[in-house]
């Protein structure tokens, strides 16, 4: 924007040129003639409009009784089945809406077909007129001029310095925001480690019953969550991280890579429910491709694949819970996942 | 005062009250200056006044909820009114909402005014801000309200944002979680981000009540604050007009406040209640005792946000996590360690939507820069008139729209049986492709609509008269347009190419040679409005039929 000090539009060749088309214009003819309305010329279609106003008038009125009808006899508190607040809702609805709207229009109507309808002329004024500029320029050279700002460097300087420290401690007071009094890196560790570890047992969501490895037929899909967790203190928090989606393939058409093989039993595998995009749970299996599916941005993981993104805006698989049978034939977890489950964070690495 | 020889006595009761008054505080200049104040009346300028009036009843429907409302997360199980819900253990702050709704009388209704006013006045902003684009009324001396209402849209975001969390059910949770998942995202800062707004871990029981704060104190407090030096510039500025007969850079046309243009603002605020207020009671929305409390677990197929969340959700949707073997999670090996920068997560959250209001916010300037026009403008622009910026504002609304689009993706695959995968690919096609072809068809159909403009004034307009010559040959009757519709047809901006100029030293800068090459682009192709003496001309010619006209206005273009 500096470069506005040159070429301006006024001495630029090129919009003087401009100007000079100017010239040849159509000169303005001036505000169209009025045209009066009926109501200006015939005295029956004014107080015709005038009715009409009234009685627009009186539908809002009528509204506003409506509401009370609707309010005091449609409407018995706690004893109201769910059909009848609908009812009641859609009745509140329209009372307030013709009690609103009969104003309204007759108000509008009233302004369009009584009020006068000549357009009127006002003068626009100079915005910021030069004489006040100058004006005001000097009142703020005397007032810098009196406080000795400029003269005294010593005194402005300590102060932006004062000025630009005195906030910072607001930005600090913010620290507490975290509720848990976790240090710095407690808190980024908590993120690594789920209620799952060596014994849990895998249980259905929400009701808590434990799962027989015999149970888990090829293409079934369970909602899983830890043992003990309703139980915990923070339930939801837990959740949020642990939860675990439990599937049987044919063993045969899983990829297992190195490391990973007793991860699984006999085809049945278990992996974090919650989607490495941004967080939401994978709630939608479909069997015969071995798709999980994300509903919220359509990330798709294979599960013959160890759940690799085949499609979609997640970055990275999702993570595979190790699980073993107990000896009574439950299935439980073998550790905790061996990364962190839910979206990356900068730390993840 | 003592030096007056006569005080006034009002004659009413009335005239006595406001005297008195007046004698106090001094109410006659504000009557003087705003009692016959002139407005310019035109359909499109009541966008901003349904986004005002939303936005009292935005306040109104507020704090009767507030009465009601009980923003803690602590654990409680549902004992209400809705049956299929008793026994459930969820948040208080779900609980109350489902009192409100269930519970007190009409609490069902507020509930869906402010739901519905809210949408209203976000999406009235949005046309707003787009009118206000379109006819160029963000030009001088209007650059900074047009920042104010910029400022007033992502706050009225940032308020619906806030607000759409605060009944902890299901799906408001779920945007919660996108939200710590973009959180995370950040580099360096953003694990500490999330742990701070959640107070702790995800979802914790902390940050209901702060939205609540943030919802029903900061934002609106700012929101209030920036409706009031909206209005204030207005004032200021006085209100643009349509160019037309009689309409100058000077004057300001239109009907005095009192009584006609208070008569119909005033009207309108209750028509616009009406509307939400019918609309509230007929239309269900965000039935949050479908969805029950808020449980990482579970999510519904097809859900959908907020409307005016949708363009930064469908981006999302849009990116590719992993091309083949690359993966936009990108592991950066540091000398301390590994650290993970999630590129699938923020470019397409801070990009599109930071680009979208870096050139909204930057436009007035930009334009400045490119037409070296720095005059004053009261006088609005057809959008035709201005086919570069039309064009550029379309541009606009398609990238906008793509991602929008984007974020019923699913809901498209499901309603038309179209593979979700196409869909996408479609998608991230056009978001790259629709902004490009929309500039220059907006363009294309800017010009001819000029050109037919012409047409119309050389050789006026169709009258569906079909005449027969004496040599039998027939020709439709053309009739003059009259000087009023003329002069609204051939007065306007006529923006032109302005090459790059050398400074006062003689030079031309790197800067300005851009500032040409821009200027170029935007205005080589241009049609320049009929002039009188080239009406004389079509006239002299007579050729009715001839297409004279439009070779004399190919050849004006430069």
């Amino acid at each position: 924007m500096g470069d506005h000090s040159h070429g301006s539009p006024e001495d630029s060749g090129t919009v003087a040129k401009a100007d000079d088309v100017a010239q040849d214009r159509f000169p303005d003819p001036g505000l169209p003639p009025h045209r009066p309305r009926l109501a200006d010329r015939d005295p029956r279609a004014a107080k015709r409009h005038e009715r009409q106003v009234a009685l627009l008038f009186t539908i809002s009125i009528i509204g506003t009784l409506f509401f009370f009808v609707a309010y005091f006899v449609l409407g018995q508190l706690g004893d109201m089945s769910f059909a009848e607040l609908r009812v009641q809702n859609a009745a509140l609805g329209l009372g307030t809406a013709f009690a609103m709207l009969g104003i309204g229009i007759g108000i509008v109507h009233w302004a369009k077909t009584l009020m006068p309808d000549h357009e009127l002329v006002e003068e626009r004024h100079e915005i910021r007129p030069e004489a006040d500029r100058k004006d005001a320029q000097e009142i703020i050279d005397t007032v810098l001029d009196e406080s000795g700002i400029k003269r005294r460097p010593l005194i402005r300087n300590t102060l932006i310095g004062a000025i630009a420290l005195a906030p910072i401690p607001a930005i600090f007071m913010f620290r507490d925001l975290d509720r848990t009094g976790n240090t710095a890196s407690e808190m980024i560790d908590s993120l690594r480690h789920t209620m799952w570890d060596t014994g849990v047992r895998l249980t259905r969501d929400p009701s808590g019953t434990p799962i027989k490895a015999a149970d888990v037929q090829i293409g079934s899909a369970f909602h899983v969550i830890p043992e003990g967790l309703n139980e915990a203190e923070q339930p939801l928090n837990e959740k949020a991280k642990a939860v675990v989606l439990l599937m049987r393939m044919d063993p045969k058409e899983m990829n297992v890579s190195p490391g990973r093989e007793d991860w699984n039993v006999d085809g049945i595998v278990a992996y974090s429910k919650i989607c490495t995009h941004v967080g939401c749970p994978i709630a939608l299996y479909e069997q015969h491709t071995h798709h999980l599916l994300c509903p919220c941005h359509q990330s798709t993981f294979d599960l013959a694949n160890e759940c690799k993104v085949v499609f979609g805006p997640a970055g990275h698989a999702l993570p595979q819970l190790p699980i073993e049978v107990d000896a009574e034939g439950y299935l439980v977890a073998k550790s905790d996942f061996h990364e962190p489950v839910g979206p990356s964070y900068w730390e993840r690495g | 005062m003592a030096a007056n020889t006569t005080e006034y006595t009002a004659a009413t009761k009335t005239g006595r009250i406001a005297d008195f008054v007046d004698s106090r505080v001094g109410g006659s200049a504000m009557v003087k200056e705003f009692g016959r104040k002139i407005f310019p009346d035109h359909w499109s300028f009541m966008f901003g006044e349904v986004a005002l009036y939303t936005f009292v009843l935005l306040l109104l429907s507020g704090t009767f909820l507030t009465f009601f409302f009980d923003p803690s997360m602590a654990h409680v199980t549902y004992n209400g009114s809705y049956v299929p819900l008793k026994g459930v253990g969820m948040s208080t702050a779900m609980a109350s909402t489902l009192d409100i709704s269930f519970d007190v009388r009409g609490g069902l209704f507020m509930r869906q005014v402010h739901h519905w006013s809210a949408l209203l006045f976000v999406a009235s902003v949005s046309v707003h801000m787009l009118r206000v684009f379109f006819t160029g009324a963000f030009r001088r001396p209007r650059e900074l309200n047009w920042i104010v209402g910029g400022v007033l849209l992502i706050l009225g975001l940032a308020a619906g944002f806030t607000g759409y969390s605060l009944p902890d059910d299901l799906l408001s949770g779920n945007g919660l979680r996108i939200i710590d998942g973009v959180m995370k995202a950040l580099p360096i800062a953003g694990t500490y981000l999330s742990m701070f707004f959640f107070g702790g871990e995800f979802p914790g029981e902390h940050v209901i009540p702060r939205l609540y704060s943030l919802h029903i104190m900061i934002v609106p407090a700012m929101i209030l604050l920036m409706v009031a030096i909206h209005l204030f510039m207005v004032v200021v500025h006085k209100h643009t007009q349509y160019p037309g007969p009689g309409r100058t850079n000077n004057n300001v046309v239109g009907f005095p406040v009192g009584p006609v243009y208070a008569a119909k603002a005033g009207g309108f605020f209750f028509i616009v209640f009406g509307i939400i207020a019918l609309i509230s009671g007929l239309f269900q929305i965000n039935p949050v005792w479908n969805y029950g409390p808020y449980d990482p677990s579970p999510v519904s197929a097809g859900t959908q946000p907020d409307w005016y969340i949708g363009f930064v959700d469908g981006a999302l949707r849009l990116m590719p996590g992993v091309l083949g073997n690359f993966s936009f999670e990108w592991v950066i090996p540091f000398p301390w360690g590994d650290n993970t920068l999630i590129l699938n997560v923020l470019l397409p959250a801070l990009v599109p939507a930071g680009a979208l209001f870096a050139v909204m916010f930057a436009w007035p300037w930009i334009e400045r820069w490119v037409t070296k026009d720095n005059r004053e403008h009261h006088l609005l622009d057809r959008p035709r008139n201005a086919p570069f910026r039309t064009a550029v504002g379309v541009a606009g609304v398609v990238f906008y729209s793509v991602m929008w689009a984007a974020a019923s993706s699913d809901l498209i695959a499901t309603h038309f049986h179209v593979s979700l995968n196409d869909v996408t690919y479609w998608l991230r096609t056009l978001f790259f492709l629709g902004p490009v072809v929309a500039f220059f068809l907006t363009r294309r159909i800017c010009l001819s609509l000029q050109r037919k403009d012409r047409e119309i004034v050389l050789h006026g307009r169709e009258a569906g008269i079909i005449e027969m010559s004496p040599e039998g040959g027939f020709s439709e009757k053309h009739e003059q347009v009259d000087v009023y519709r003329r002069y609204v047809l051939t007065n306007f901006n006529d923006r032109q190419y302005i090459p790059a100029e050398p400074d006062a030293a003689g030079h031309i800068s790197r800067k300005e040679k851009r500032r040409a090459k821009i200027s170029k682009f935007f205005f080589e192709d241009r049609v320049a409005p009929v002039t009188p003496s080239e009406l004389e001309a079509a006239h002299a010619a007579h050729g009715h039929h001839e297409v004279e006209g439009d070779k004399k206005s190919e050849s004006l273009e430069s």
